[in-house]
């Protein structure tokens, strides 16, 4: 029960940490400055969402929530591939963001209804704040949606991380996901195999290494 | 000079606002929009150093602290360029005239990050001579961009708090993360004497003519350093400036003069770090220039 | 298009000017406010206003000086020093020491 209870905890902090690590890579350089301000407020969430779920695995393995997010082998982590593909162009970033915060609103839907208290308070906390990223997902793919080049370009964009995202729920509740996206879309998305979870995308261990590199230049236990 | 002017200029002179309806003279309005739009340049550029650690920060609250102080400077940069805009000249007329080198930003962005030392010396002394700079904008005789400043300095003490939290962490952390401090400190000595520019008398510089700035380059520079040399000295951090005393009689801090010519050099586009920036921030404008294309396609 | 941002610091305040900010259309004008100016708990309350929709006036003519609409146009000091005198209140009256 503890096992999958952590198991379930670090799987979503990690999905939270990585997306949100990904997401501040557009810092200074999204589209245009006022998108920039508001992307960059949606990646400090992430963190913080991964920070509240690292705080209640940390409690119960008696660590810290620094510790689960950064001192791990790049093999532990339990992060859904969709994460962590490495900064994408505009169209992939927005077809990221949309499938992710879609699976993930299923996915709190299900952890709400849960009879821990503590993991239904912390998703239901989750969830309005999650309100906001997908009023900005929806807005920007309305917006794509509208001209024909954003259309294209965000057709070609879901595709390529269709697999991915399907990798990021378990198996009950993709085709819910999948009901949601085609509708949205307004086509069919393909019969592919997901990509689940527990594949190590190379572009992890790069990321990795990149941010625990500080932190790894002190003795563990160094305060920063 | 005209008698218009002449009343203009007394009108700034003695404490005067202006707003953007108002007439001005262009001699003033060309002179705003240089000195704002180098400042909004600056905002911007001024990501690029930090950005580089976003990725690395070694705690979860220091990369939220760290994102939070980016997405500040990138807000100051939109506040500031709809200043501009407002004076005649468009955003992206401003960010073609950066990337191709034409308009200038600060000296301090022109320079690499080598390490996480890094990172705190430019939260705490970049931006706390960014503020003295900035507090002294409160007073600027155009209303609208002394208006904003009210926000950008607001933001920019949270900043400060950043980085002096970030360098008292390295400082009673281990020999090797003092060092990193104290090393970092050596390199951006030069630079942070560069920040508030040469010693011309207030009289003779145009911008404090127009009080678009309402202090003299040096004012500001004894400002900065009556503020933060005991600040750091008291952390057993030494300034690489065997002269820096205060000369208590007359009240001033004594220095080494710095290289003015290489401060010239360096925001004409040649410090150390200049075109690679620039190149940067070419290259992404370019991959994400279809999107404001598109957005505005359906909007019109 | 440009939008022009009221904010309210705390309720019952008065919405004060903050700035302006571009956006596509008023739906992105909402986030963009939200983020730029009440990320950091500044605000209680946001007014967005697209530029054109605001007409400023600032000519407030008074030609004849029509004294009676101000403050300044009541100097009462010299009449109630006669009314205090008449009254023999001079010496008590606020202020009288100065």
């Amino acid at each position: 029960m503890t096992r999958d209870r952590i198991e379930l905890l670090l799987s979503i902090a990690d999905d939270e940490l990585f997306l949100g690590w990904r997401n501040s890579e557009w810092t200074g350089i999204a589209p245009f400055l006022e998108e920039d301000v508001a992307f960059s407020s949606i990646a400090q969430n992430e963190i913080g969402h991964a920070r509240a779920l690292y705080e209640l695995a940390a409690a119960e393995l008696g660590t810290t929530a620094d510790e689960l997010a950064f001192d791990r082998k790049p093999e532990e982590y339990r992060c859904a591939p969709l994460v962590q593909l490495r900064r994408l162009e505009w169209a992939r970033t927005i077809a990221r963001h949309w499938l992710y915060e879609t699976a993930d609103e299923i996915r709190l839907a299900a952890l709400k209804a849960s009879d821990d208290p503590e993991i239904a308070g912390v998703a239901a906390k989750i969830d309005r704040e999650e309100a906001y990223h997908r009023m900005h997902a929806e807005m920007w793919i309305d917006r794509l949606l509208a001209s024909e080049e954003g259309r294209a370009r965000l057709n070609e964009a879901m595709d390529e991380l269709w697999p991915y995202a399907l990798g990021v729920l378990d198996d009950e509740l993709r085709p819910e996901l999948r009901r949601r996206a085609q509708e949205r879309l307004g086509r069919t998305l393909a019969d592919v195999e997901p990509i689940p979870r527990g594949v190590h995308e190379a572009e992890l261990a790069e990321l990795w290494q990149e941010m625990t590199a500080v932190r790894r230049s002190a003795p563990a236990g160094s305060q920063w | 000079m005209d008698a218009r002017t002449q009343e203009f200029l007394e009108y700034v002179q003695s404490g005067g606002q202006v707003e953007t309806g108002d007439w001005m003279p262009d001699e003033y309005r060309s002179k705003l929009v240089k000195f704002i739009e180098m400042h909004g340049n600056s905002e911007l550029m001024g990501v690029l150093p930090e950005r580089d650690w976003i990725l690395r920060a070694p705690t979860l609250q220091r990369k939220l602290a760290l994102t939070a102080k980016i997405q500040d400077e990138v807000g100051h940069a939109q506040l500031i360029y709809r200043v501009v805009e407002d004076l005649g000249k468009p955003r992206t007329a401003c960010l073609d005239d950066l990337v191709s080198g034409k308009a200038k930003f600060h000296n301090v962005f022109h320079y690499p990050t080598k390490t996480w030392g890094d990172v705190g010396v430019i939260a705490w002394l970049v931006d706390a001579a960014a503020i003295v700079s900035q507090k002294a904008l409160l007073k600027c005789s155009y209303a609208p961009y002394a208006r904003i400043m009210k926000k950008i300095c607001w933001e920019e003490s949270f900043h400060i708090l950043h980085g002096r939290d970030v360098i008292l962490a390295m400082v009673t952390g281990t020999q090797e993360q003092f060092e990193l401090v104290q090393e970092a400190l050596d390199r951006w000595w030069e630079p942070l004497m560069h920040f508030h520019g040469n010693p011309i008398p207030a009289d003779e510089d145009p911008m404090f003519l127009w009080r678009i700035k309402s202090q003299g380059n040096e004012e500001a520079r004894q400002q900065f350093l009556d503020g933060y040399v005991p600040q750091i000295r008291e952390l057993g951090l030494e300034i690489p400036d065997p002269a820096l005393r205060k000369d208590e009689e007359k009240g001033v801090w004594l220095y080494t003069e710095p290289d003015w010519e290489k401060l010239r050099a360096v925001v004409t586009g040649n410090g150390p770090a200049s075109q690679e920036r620039l190149a940067f921030r070419r290259l992404s404008r370019e991959d994400v220039a279809w999107v404001e294309r598109v957005v505005l396609a359906e909007a019109a | 298009m440009i939008y022009e941002v009221f904010r309210q610091e705390r309720r019952g305040q008065p919405f004060q000017h903050a700035g302006s900010l571009t956006a596509p259309d008023t739906r992105f004008a909402e986030i963009y406010a939200r983020e730029q100016y009440g990320r950091r708990q500044e605000s209680v309350a946001l007014w967005l206003v697209p530029r054109e929709a605001v007409r400023e006036i600032d000519d407030f003519p008074d030609e004849f000086d029509l004294k009676y609409r101000r403050v300044d146009g009541y100097s009462i000091k010299t009449r109630l020093r006669e009314a205090r005198e008449r009254a023999g209140t001079l010496e008590t009256a606020p202020g009288a020491e100065e």
